[in-house]
């Protein structure tokens, strides 16, 4: 096996662009995570069981099958019912529903763990429930959370290479396509690596940083 | 009834309170309450007038601080009735819960001040988003308040950096920054140091002083008790067993279970 740099240097101009594909279906998938993960977590907490019901089943039901199996079922069936859309965008549609049904879980934890006292205060003084909620819960209860969240994100950035099998030309999709057009593997498939790792350490870095912001 | 403004919450000529007699604010009628097998009120009545300080003693798990829950609507009974200034609860409309809610504060154990809010933001939360007070009107009174507890330096300090003391002190400016009629104290020095009991009795028994606001009071702070009590009401078991002037329940008690309780904490 032999290294050429020359290969390192062809491949760069098009591993900039998977790095951008890598990272925007990252970032826009966390948002969609975190947000939806939220909402599933509070709507678990309705009055009503036919709320609770429901949302359970389906979240469920997602997280308990692969991504790659929704990434194809979104990607050649959604379109049979009327409903097409870029490959990326049903990329990030897809990661972040999936991980929103562990996000949910996450939230979840984080607001049983907010003393029942809160509760108990924000009661005597009379205030509304969406305020308790808005005021008292959810700041301590995300508080609470951020690493677990954190850990997610990293856990999202290694599944990215799976929007390759929907056509997603993401860092993996880069290098694949570099790999088949020039018959060498090795230095794309290292680039990748490489920049996998050093996301991954930044990515804890940042977290790190905020979790340290985050402490009372 | 009509609708009060906080201004006016302390006037003690608001509209006479439907089926109670004139000045009773607090009744407790036949309640009981259990928790699995254990019954820790046992058809309790008693009532307490406005303006009056009422202290509850006995043993742990006499249902004391149970009382002061429900009439907060932390917990419901099981049977029997609660009104509060002519309002019966449970069951109550959402609205009418509200409204009842508006006359009483409570000061708990464990302080439960938001942490992650400012110790000015814990004062001025509710008045503003419960009672409608412009942000200025609400700080001007967090502010006053805190100058009273002695804490007008910590407006913005967050409450995980004071004593224990001075938690609870905050908590109490937070109860009374809502003007309630009735003010419910759990065990409110239980969780302090020893050297910290002192500053928060002190400034209770000012506030028993010199406000009119009906007291009701959970303590084992037997000399706290005496100084500001109308009514002393021992506890046994879920029910009052003894209750009189805090000088015949201290001095004269009639009930054996009283000396006996009252001879182990004294």
């Amino acid at each position: 096996m032999t290294w050429d740099w020359t290969a390192v240097a062809d491949f760069m101009p098009y591993f900039w662009d998977g790095l951008l594909v890598t990272l925007q279906a990252l970032a826009l998938g966390s948002v969609i995570s975190f947000a939806l993960g939220l909402v599933w977590a509070l709507l678990m907490r309705a009055p009503s069981r036919w709320v609770r019901w429901p949302v359970g089943v389906v979240t469920e039901f997602i997280r308990n099958t692969p991504l790659l199996v929704q990434l194809f079922f979104l990607f050649y069936v959604m379109p049979e019912w009327g409903l097409t859309m870029s490959a990326l965008t049903t990329g990030v549609l897809g990661i972040g529903l999936h991980y929103s049904t562990y996000t949910m879980q996450v939230y979840r934890a984080g607001i049983e763990a907010v003393p029942v006292g809160q509760w108990e205060a924000a009661t005597a003084l009379n205030l509304p429930v969406a305020r308790t909620w808005r005021v008292v819960i959810l700041p301590q209860a995300i508080r609470r959370v951020v690493p677990a969240l954190g850990n997610y994100v990293i856990s999202m950035l290694k599944d990215t290479p799976l929007l390759m099998a929907i056509t997603v030309l993401d860092m993996l999709g880069r290098a694949r396509l570099f790999s088949q057009q020039n018959f060498q593997f090795t230095e794309p498939l290292t680039v990748i690596g490489v920049a996998f790792i050093l996301i991954s350490y930044l990515a804890s870095l940042l977290l790190r940083a905020l979790e340290r912001r985050l402490a009372h | 009834m009509p609708t009060e403004t906080p201004d006016t919450q302390h006037s003690p000529d608001a509209t006479p309170a439907a089926g109670l007699p004139p000045g009773e604010l607090i009744r407790l009628e036949q309640v009981t309450k259990r928790f699995g097998d254990n019954t820790v009120l046992d058809h309790l009545d008693f009532s307490v007038d406005a303006g009056k300080h009422v202290t509850l003693i006995g043993p742990s798990g006499s249902g004391k601080t149970t009382i002061l829950r429900l009439l907060m609507t932390l917990t419901k009974p099981d049977e029997g009735r609660i009104t509060v200034d002519g309002q019966q609860l449970f069951p109550a409309t959402e609205k009418e819960v509200r409204e009842v809610r508006k006359k009483i504060g409570m000061v708990f154990q464990q302080f439960n001040l938001f942490p992650n809010m400012t110790v000015l933001r814990n004062i001025m939360e509710a008045p503003v988003t419960v009672l409608g007070l412009p942000k200025d009107e609400a700080e001007a009174r967090a502010r006053e308040l805190l100058e009273m507890v002695g804490l007008a330096d910590k407006c913005d300090a967050r409450p995980t950096r004071l004593s224990g003391g001075q938690q609870q002190r905050v908590a109490i400016a937070r109860a009374l920054a809502m003007r309630p009629q009735v003010l419910l104290l759990d065990e409110v020095t239980s969780a302090l140091d020893p050297e910290l009991v002192a500053g928060v009795l002190d400034l209770l028994r000012d506030i028993a002083r010199s406000t009119d606001i009906t007291m009701l009071c959970v303590t084992h702070e037997m000399s706290f008790a005496r100084d500001i009590s109308d009514q002393v009401l021992m506890f046994d078991e879920g029910r009052v067993i003894e209750a009189g002037s805090p000088e015949k329940i201290f001095n004269d008690p009639e009930n054996d279970r009283t000396r006996e309780f009252l001879s182990a904490v004294l």
